[in-house]
């Protein structure tokens, strides 16, 4: 934990900036680069700052989940998205696609299982980071 | 229990009693089922796809060999489990018992009903580690540990054994269907692996069912609960070798090797066994011994390949499984009321335990092979096969006479000796075991009895369907008790004879065979001990050498095997053999390359140089984001994304590592470490010579060329690289996530260890080796 008005400042706003970054990668990494594994780290760099300047406690308080508890929920959604398409006759970790809306005129939304198995990628990859790092930094 | 429930019988336990006895006996009524059809001679195939791009199927083969099983399973298991209520329904574990013990049942139904080699493996395995549960169930005791670990090492190295044979088998047949493989017996004994294959599996068959030298993990596993002894380290999972070998004659047996193997392992384990019993002061110890007789009868008469010893093999399961099964529970009893086990001490129990002694009795006559029991026809129909062998007659003859009489004098002093004579004073509060205990007992000595005078009812259902499935085509089975006197009625008149002389003088004998056995220098359980501590050592010497606990050591070793192993290779493999023309590879070159290039090496040279650890990690960071934008200029956006924020957070991660770490005197750090520079210098060199070897070659781009061409039509994503780990490859990715998943909570758990030494040193002794003679 460092005492720097600046950084303290700057934290507030930068979590929150990061945060919703990471998610916008999370969601378009199907298309152009991101993904869950970089969302994840994006995520997780935003809490580290929170972290280091206002200390392991705040920020597992911020979290409001115990770390490795998200890493294990990830964990399981990405085994559900994995499950899910066997329920139809298809091969395990098979993707299963919505489109909703008109697909002829391109003005429709795709929802996959696939995209359930990338949050489910950020949420460990998030969840691990976060669970390292506080546990070091508690250690210090 | 529920309110209200008064007409309801009590059982101890609760609900999970009544689920252990109610799912035995539904499957046992669901199987019986099928005995009709089987006994018509009809196979019944019941499964579904399981794994289908692998072509494997999960399906029961019900045919008069896993049927005679299943109801042997599913039946004394109905008992077993409904003595376990009274036996350890109080116990605070009950229900984790029970979980373990329809665990095994799974696994054991699924051995002898699986059709498919790999699905009998699976079940195999289940058995085995459900059997080390089982016998490890009172884990506060050193020496039931001891002995769960000596099963589950024995027969699980069995198992791999088998699951190499199995893949041999199924590679040599082209099916892994036991169906079709055992119509194709004469292709598979010519095959030029039939030799490995048999080894394999009978190196599993003979650990699983404790054939000699794999014996002695069997006695031990009697440190289980009764209700374990008697179900499964007697009536089943031990036969679960038998059945592989009945079930593999029609496909391996009937050779040589096959013959020879069986019939030499089988007969001497089952003279060893017989002596072994009558040894023995605790009385589940001397049923345990007898019980790897019967293992050993069982191999014998199936390596012994006639119709007629095959027909003997199984009536001989049938049999065994009856009275052994009961008398196990009948001690079991008896330890429960009395407190002890042993021979000296129990006398004149019939009197305070009625009920029991019946039920005892009736099983060990049985036992004794006396008429009108079951276990007559039994020890009749060995003689028989024994007499009409073709080879070693003498041997099988000999072997299962010996056997006989010894079994006879072990049923002296398994209910003869507890239960008759007069009742000691410290025994005269004892009395008879509740009704759910002496039940099972009772029933499976009726049976044998009921057996014996109607063997009709054996004969058409189980001993008929099952001889014809073993033996690979139909055999006529006709059961009788006696029809005329004949060379296997002397015989067992003999029996009887010496039996009863040598029953009366069994008190002798014991002492004869203490001496002749503690004389012996071959001790198989001390060597057991021996083997074991001899592969502590090992690894405790590479521990000590490979795992020294100092990081730079680590690091030093795991590069050096790199250099090592990739020089050696680039060597072997002569894929040095080119020739680089540097000036054209660098005249490509634009002012952006030079530049990354510059940043690159001027991070890695300042990280060697430096005095300070936290300049070396910035040093190090700067390397990594130079390779960063390595990957940006040959348009990777997701790697070099990836690239930058791992490269951020491992500084990050170092630095605040940093700050744990001890000072060191400056002393103890040299400036000049000549074998780093050597070894950093090399993997430079050696990497660096690999990947302008891989560039020399063409590249292949099919896979390139596939993802390129179906990520967006079939995945529906331009990201490729996503695509590619989301969907294509997605259950790699899945493996990767619960790695890192792993490894976060290891650090965690590492961290938070240290953090409160709450680390405890193990102060158990180990095991006691109080029986230096048990061999």
């Amino acid at each position: 934990m460092m005492n720097s008005i600046i950084l303290n400042a700057a934290t507030r706003l930068l979590v929150a900036l990061l945060l919703l970054f990471s998610v916008y990668m999370l969601l378009r990494g199907h298309n152009l680069p991101g993904g869950g594994f970089i969302g994840g780290l994006i995520g997780s760099t935003g809490f580290i700052l929170y972290a280091i300047a206002l200390g392991p406690e705040a920020c597992r308080k911020a979290l409001n989940f115990e770390p490795q508890n998200i890493a294990m929920i990830g964990l399981g959604i990405s085994l559900g998205a994995g499950i899910y398409p066997v329920f139809f006759d298809d091969a395990f970790f098979t993707g299963q696609w919505w489109f909703i809306g008109d697909r002829a005129s391109g003005d429709y939304i795709p929802i996959s299982s696939v995209l359930f198995f990338d949050i489910g990628v950020y949420l460990v990859v998030f969840g691990s980071i976060l669970t390292l790092v506080l546990a070091l930094e508690e250690e210090v | 229990m529920a309110k209200g429930g008064a007409e309801v019988p009590r059982l101890a336990g609760g609900p999970a009693g009544w689920i252990s006895v109610l799912i035995p006996a539904v499957l046992f009524a669901w199987f019986a089922q099928f005995l009709g059809p089987v006994a018509a001679g009809d196979t019944p195939l019941i499964g579904f796809d399981w794994v289908p791009s692998m072509g494997i199927r999960l399906e029961m083969l019900i045919d008069g060999l896993s049927l005679t099983f299943a109801l042997l399973i599913t039946g004394i298991g109905t008992l077993v489990t409904l003595y376990t209520t009274s036996y350890l329904g109080k116990h605070p574990e009950y229900p984790r018992f029970v979980l373990y013990l329809m665990t095994f049942m799974v696994g054991m139904l699924g051995l002898v009903l699986s059709d498919n080699l790999i699905a009998l493996f699976v079940f195999w395995e289940v058995t085995t580690i459900s059997s080390y549960l089982l016998i490890g169930f009172t884990s506060d005791s050193a020496k039931s540990r001891r002995s769960a670990l000596q099963a589950l090492l024995v027969t699980g190295t069995g198992g791999l054994a088998l699951l190499a044979g199995m893949i041999l088998l199924g590679q040599a047949a082209g099916t892994y269907s036991l169906a079709e493989i055992r119509t194709m017996g004469d292709a598979i004994r010519d095959h030029a692996q039939y030799e490995a294959i048999l080894i394999l599996f009978l190196a599993g068959a003979f650990t699983k069912s404790a054939q000699f030298p794999f014996h002695f993990w069997l006695p031990n596993a009697m440190a289980a609960p009764t209700p374990v002894s008697a179900y499964l380290h007697s009536a089943t999972m031990v036969k679960g070798g038998v059945y592989l070998m009945a079930r593999m004659n029609p496909t391996l047996g009937g050779t040589e090797p096959w013959f020879w193997a069986l019939i030499i392992a089988g007969g001497f384990t089952t003279v060893f066994a017989s002596f072994l019993a009558i040894r023995q002061t605790d009385i589940k110890q001397v049923l345990a011994y007898t019980t790897l007789m019967a293992l050993g009868a069982l191999t014998l008469f199936i390596g012994a390949g006639s119709s007629d010893a095959i027909k003997a093999a199984m009536i001989f399961l049938v049999v065994h499984s009856l009275y052994k099964a009961a008398l196990f529970l009948m001690i079991g009893i008896v330890d429960h009321e009395a407190g002890t086990r042993e021979v000296a001490d129990l006398r004149g129990l019939a009197r305070k335990m009625p009920i029991t002694f019946i039920a005892g009795a009736l099983a060990a006559i049985s036992m004794a092979g006396i008429p009108p029991f079951f276990g007559f026809i039994g020890k009749e129909f060995l003689y028989k096969a024994g007499l009409e062998a073709d080879v070693a007659t003498l041997w099988i003859t000999g072997t299962i006479f010996a056997a006989s009489v010894l079994m006879f004098v072990a049923a002296g002093i398994s209910v003869a000796r507890p239960f008759l004579g007069r009742l000691p004073e410290r025994f005269k509060d004892v009395h008879e075991g509740p009704f759910p205990m002496w039940i099972g007992p009772f029933l499976l000595g009726a049976l044998s009895l009921y057996m014996g005078i109607y063997s009709d009812i054996p004969e058409i259902w189980l001993v008929g369907p099952a001889t014809d499935a073993v033996y690979g085509s139909d055999v006529s089975v006709d059961l009788y008790l006696f029809r005329e006197v004949n060379e296997a009625f002397i015989l067992s008149m003999i029996t009887f004879a010496v039996g009863f002389v040598l029953y009366l003088g069994h008190g002798w004998l014991r002492t004869l065979l203490a001496r002749t056995i503690t004389a012996n220098p071959i001790k198989f359980d001390p060597g057991w001990d021996r083997v074991l501590d001899g592969v502590k050592g090992l690894a405790e010497w590479q521990t000590r050498y490979l795992q020294s606990g100092v990081l730079t050591r680590y690091v030093f070793i795991i590069f050096a095997t790199f250099a090592l192993a990739t020089g050696f290779t680039l060597w072997a493999q002569d894929a040095l053999n080119f020739r680089l023309d540097l000036a054209a590879e660098l005249e490509g070159l634009l002012f952006k390359h030079w530049a990354v290039l510059l940043f690159i090496t001027a991070g890695a040279i300042l990280t060697a140089l430096t005095g300070s650890r936290m300049t070396a990690i910035a040093a190090l960071g700067v390397v990594g984001i130079g390779v960063a934008l390595i990957f940006i200029m040959f348009s990777a956006p997701d790697v070099a994304i990836t690239q930058l924020l791992v490269e951020t957070l491992v500084v990050v991660l170092v630095a605040v590592a940093m700050l744990k770490l001890p000072h060191l005197a400056v002393r103890t750090v040299e400036p000049n470490r000549p074998f780093h520079a050597i070894l950093a210098i090399a993997v430079g060199t050696i990497t660096t010579l690999v990947l302008v070897a891989v560039l020399q070659g063409d590249l292949d781009l099919r896979l390139t060329e596939y993802f390129n061409e179906t990520s967006y039509y079939e995945a529906f994503g331009s990201n490729i690289v996503n695509v590619i780990l989301v969907d294509f490859r997605a259950l790699d990715t899945f493996g990767e996530i619960a790695v890192v998943v792993i490894a976060a909570l290891s650090a965690y758990a590492l961290l938070r260890g240290t953090r409160y030494g709450t680390i405890r040193e193990d102060t158990d002794t180990g095991p006691t080796r109080e029986e230096e003679d048990r061999i």
